[in-house]
């Protein structure tokens, strides 16, 4: 360790990005003059062949055993300039990077004060590099198995994707099916194909794919462990029918007595105690609804086993804790609408004929409650005027949902347009605020239903919608021709926006991942990680994140697949090793660090009674070396002591 | 066996760290076994000319209590130093500045008015403030000049060893009478700069069990619980402790009578803002499940309810904190 330190420090041009306000010249004999190191030389881009090809030549020349590169943000080429260092034989975490564009030349003018600047801030990255050690990177077994969580569109798409690349996949899903939203569309914008049509297929592909387990009506309970070794609880609730015995007969829910509204109908029809929610539900079985049941335990009805033939109903099923370990996770619980319910301006919901969008899907489809007939709730008339009202509830800070979900003008369109095709004597008229296509073929979906179709645009608010009659009177404004409108329609349709769903945010609670102010969950990165949580092997896909169309949401899908595959890819991950390590002997058992650890890196280890790192879990964010009252927690590489240094190196100068 | 000759020197002090050294009871006979007290004010009929009649280097240990707050500390400091093989600071005071220091807060003249001019128990129309030299019938008067701040022994001094505490408790002084019997019998002594206490902080020391996630709410007053679980962390029932950030040393006498830790025996080697440290440790615990409910706001009312924070967390070591270097004599 007491080897003599020899420095280099490598200055970059990028061409004139640096050079032109920083004097390359005067700042190289500054730093010469300075501070001692063994040699300072300069390139026209460090980052090119040539600029690297220094670096290492330099390296084996002059003997270097600590490397600066004065350049850009370390976010751009830390790990360029550390792989060529190692190239050429030297521990790649003996370099570091001086920012000196970002952080002098792109944001100064005077050009003897920048380059004052940057030999300070050289001098200081001196500080840090002296003190720097050698380290490895860790290595860390992985599990290749994956878990989605959320049967939506986007988790059947992921665990497809993985299951083809031939890693075993674990689909959990709330409810006694999956589809997600999906399965209640009816047809899909742009192209009108049955949602049913394209769904299914995959739904199908799911239940017979060898290496997807898929567990329904099930919940994960705790997630333990950290990338490529997550420890979960699941928890599989009773269906109460078994599925490998029930042929779907639909005896049982000819006999049993209880009536409740059927959630996959919007509850625009009734349902039985036991039910399926649709006919090509997956699993393909009935399922008993514990909650209104007469009643499992003690046992009261009974009627539906009685009559099953097969003696697939089983009321002693017990829920069941499944535990298993994945390495990676990929996070996929969907949307739910903004309650029409919460928008006093339209009604909140009272009306039957005020309804929701998903609620006018269900009317479209041909396994819908009117069987693809067109029927408003009140009276089961086929309306002859509906309005569609855009951004319902949306892009209202004041009162509602300050956002965008992007995809209700477009559903509404679809909505226009699919009415018209139904009731060829129909008037559609859609209020908007702008109508919003930005996705292939929209605008050109938008045309057609306003110019071929004869759909009817106003752009304006909705304001109030009463009762007038058996019609409902809409009033609004023109805002193009600036006068107030009113309309009779026999059926207002609100376009409501995209939610987080509650399984999303509970989900969110449970493994720990940030949300927006929205509540939807928060991408690493929103442009350049769109598919990563903040947590390493967790990812996201789908409306979990964000209002998404499908095209969307199966591409994220299959983009978080295959960032979990290469997880499964490898036996053993490597990590960065820049962690926390603590020193036991001024260590006072305080328990800041756990607390305040984001990634629950830290544990009492009760046997030893000392303050553990898991390294796989501590992601070096430096926490709780700021919290630990005794300065007993430090990061590898970046000592309470060197980072003071490097302070007086900029304050001095 | 050759006694060890120990002066016993005091700046700016209460004198509870002589007491301290007589609380050792019986032992205190073994410390007359090893010992020979040269100089000793407080306790024996000793002037500053005793001292200064030693030859230098003839004190085998000079312990000092209290900050240097007068011309004259320093002038002590100076000659103990000069006198003693060994200088030992004890006490938080000689330590860290310890109380004395929290007067470098206001500037020196306003310091003056307060003590004696502005305090309610003060009467004095006049307004005569303490100087320098006084005549009195013809005779002239002087008394030692106020420093413009407080400071630690080893500020104007270089000092061996330290002992902290306020005053250091007795297991402490017991440890030190250790380290003078095994330097008597053996020759040997501790590295340079070591502290006698604990290495660790309090926390380890005081036994309180931890709850899973120690956050609190409010901050509250010993007085204002009904009945504090005597088995959990203080902190944790919102009653500040400042065990965490405190070295471990004293056998936890605070927290064992429901009643927080007040950083008397200062930081550990590792850091050097006792308070600082203490503020940033509480302030990541702060309703750490709920912090993403809270605004800015929210966090300083809950702040509000800690009552005088400078002298909360920086009781003892306001003379050698970072903070209090930004509070130059503005007189100056
Ligand atoms: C009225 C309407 C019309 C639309 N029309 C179109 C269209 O024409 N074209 C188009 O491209 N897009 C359309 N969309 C958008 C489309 O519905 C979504 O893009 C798509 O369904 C999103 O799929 P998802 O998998 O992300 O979420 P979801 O479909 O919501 O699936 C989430 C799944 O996760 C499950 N889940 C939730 N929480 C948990 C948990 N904690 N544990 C286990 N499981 C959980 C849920 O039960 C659900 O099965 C429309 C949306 C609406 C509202
Ligand atoms: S915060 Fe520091 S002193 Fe407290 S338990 Fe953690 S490492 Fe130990
Ligand atoms: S550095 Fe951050 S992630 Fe690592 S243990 Fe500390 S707080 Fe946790
Ligand atoms: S009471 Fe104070 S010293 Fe004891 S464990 Fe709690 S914080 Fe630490």
């Amino acid at each position: 360790m007491d080897e003599k330190k020899k420095v280099g420090v490598f200055v970059c041009h990028c061409g004139r990005n640096i050079a032109q306000t920083v004097d390359i010249e005067k700042l190289m004999e500054k730093v010469r003059e300075k501070y001692d190191v063994e040699l300072v030389e300069d390139n026209m881009y460090m980052c090119s062949d040539p600029g690297q090809n220094l670096l290492k030549e330099s390296i084996q020349a002059k003997n270097l055993n600590r490397v600066i590169v004065a350049a850009c943000s370390r976010d751009m080429h830390e790990p360029t300039f550390r792989s060529a260092a190692q190239e050429a034989g030297l521990n790649p975490y003996l370099v570091e990077i001086a920012n000196i564009r970002e952080q002098v030349s792109w944001v100064h003018d005077d050009k003897e004060k920048a380059t004052e600047k940057a030999s300070k801030i050289i001098g200081s990255t001196i500080e840090k590099v002296i003190r720097d050690e050698p380290l490895e990177p860790l290595k860390i077994p992985v599990v290749q198995r994956a878990l989605v969580i959320g049967g939506g569109i986007a988790g059947i798409q992921a665990a497809l994707d993985i299951a083809d690349a031939g890693y075993e996949v674990t689909l959990v899903e709330k409810s006694p099916t999956i589809g997600g939203h999906m399965a209640q569309l009816a047809e899909t914008f742009p192209t009108l194909d049955c949602s049913q049509c394209i769904l299914t297929p995959k739904m199908v592909a799911v239940s017979r794919h060898p290496k997807i387990n898929l567990l329904t009506t099930s919940e994960v309970v705790s997630v333990d462990g950290y990338v490529g070794n997550f420890k979960v609880q699941i928890r599989k609730n009773p269906r109460y029918v078994d599925v490998d015995k029930c042929n779907l007969c639909d005896d049982c829910t000819a006999v049993c007595p209880v009536v409740v509204h059927d959630e996959y109908n919007q509850s625009l029809s009734p349902r039985k105690a036991i039910y399926i929610p649709f006919p090509q539900a997956v699993p393909a079985s009935y399922v008993i609804d514990e909650e209104t049941c007469l009643g499992i335990d003690p046992l009261i009805c009974s009627k539906c086993k009685d009559v099953c033939l097969v003696e697939a109903i089983n009321f002693d099923m017990q829920p069941e804790i499944i535990e298993e370990e994945f390495g990676a996770i990929i996070v996929a619980t969907g949307y739910d609408t903004y309650p029409i319910e919460n928008i006093g301006e339209y009604g909140y919901g009272a009306h039957p004929d005020i309804i929701s969008g998903l609620d006018f899907e269900r009317l479209l489809s041909a396994n819908g409650p009117t069987q693809g007939v067109i029927r408003r709730p009140s009276d089961g008339k086929v309306p002859k005027t509906v309005v569609f009202v855009h951004c319902a509830g949306s892009r209202d800070p004041a009162k509602h949902l300050p956002y965008c979900s992007k995809i209700c003008c477009m559903y509404s369109t679809k909505h226009a347009l699919q009415y018209k095709h139904l009731v060829h004597d129909g008037t559609a008229i859609n209020f908007y605020i702008d109508v919003r296509t930005a996705g292939k073929d929209y605008e050109e979906f938008y045309k057609r239903a306003a110019e071929e179709e004869k759909v009817i645009y106003v752009r304006g608010k909705v304001s109030e919608i009463i009762e007038d009659g058996d019609q409902l009177l809409v009033k609004g404004v023109d805002t193009l021709l600036g006068e107030a409108v009113e309309v009779h329609a026999d059926l207002v349709v609100l376009a409501t926006g995209l939610v987080p769903s509650k399984g999303t945010q509970e989900i969110s609670h449970l493994l720990k991942l940030s949300c927006d102010s929205k509540g939807f969950l928060k991408e690493a990165h929103p442009k350049l990680k769109p598919v990563e949580s903040a947590l390493s092997g967790i990812f996201i896909a789908g409306t979990a994140s964000g209002p998404k169309d499908i095209p969307e949401t199966v591409s994220q899908a299959s983009g978080a697949a295959a960032k979990a595959a290469t997880i499964l890819a490898s036996e053993f991950l490597e990590r960065e090793p820049q962690i926390a390590q603590v020193d036991p002997t001024t260590c006072g058992l305080c328990h800041t660090c756990i607390n305040v650890c984001p990634y629950g890196a830290i544990y009492l280890d009760e046997g030893v009674r000392r303050i553990t790192v898991r390294e796989a879990l501590c992601e070096g964010c430096g926490s709780c070396a700021a919290a630990c009252p005794s300065g007993s927690i430090e990061l590898k590489n970046s000592t309470s002591e060197g980072i003071r240094a490097q302070i007086k190196a900029l304050l001095q100068g | 066996m050759n006694k060890l000759k120990v002066a016993v020197a005091l700046g700016a002090t209460c004198a509870g760290c002589d007491v301290a050294i007589l609380d050792l009871n019986e032992k205190i006979l073994d410390v007359i076994e090893i010992v020979d007290f040269v100089f000793w004010p407080t306790a024996m009929d000793f002037k500053l000319d005793d001292l200064k009649a030693l030859k230098d280097g003839e004190v085998d240990v000079g312990l000092y209590h209290g900050a240097i707050g007068t011309e004259e500390d320093e002038e002590i400091a100076k000659i103990l130093r000069k006198k003693s093989k060994i200088v030992v600071a004890f006490g938080a005071c000689a330590n860290f500045g310890g109380i004395p220091s929290l007067t470098n807060m206001p500037y020196e003249s306003k310091m003056f008015d307060v003590v004696y001019k502005e305090s309610p128990s003060t009467s004095n129309p006049e307004g005569t403030l303490p100087q320098k030299e006084t005549e009195i019938e013809g005779t002239k008067l002087t008394l030692p000049g106020i420093r413009k701040r407080a400071d630690s022994l080893n500020s104007v001094i270089d000092v061996d060893y330290y002992v902290p505490g306020c005053p250091p408790m007795v297991p402490l002084i017991e440890q030190v009478v250790d380290v003078l019997r095994v330097f008597v019998e053996k020759g040997t002594l501790p590295p340079k700069g070591a502290v006698i206490a604990g290495q660790d902080t309090l926390c380890k020391e005081c036994g309180r069990t931890k709850p899973e996630t120690i956050s609190y709410k409010e901050f509250v007053s010993p007085q204002e619980v009904k009945e504090i679980d005597p088995d959990l962390c203080l902190l944790s029932q919102g009653i500040l402790c400042l065990g965490p950030a405190t070295r471990s040393g004293c056998g936890a006498l605070c927290t064992k009578m429901n009643v927080g830790c007040r950083g008397c025996l200062g930081p550990t080697d590792k850091v050097d803002d006792h308070g600082l440290k203490m503020i940033s440790a509480l302030t990541s615990l702060l309703e750490v499940e709920h912090e993403e409910e809270y605004t800015e706001e929210d966090f300083d009312k809950l702040l509000e309810k800690i009552p005088d924070p400078l002298g909360t967390f920086y009781r003892f070591t306001y003379g050698v904190s970072m903070i209090s270097k930004l509070h130059p004599d503005k007189e100056e």
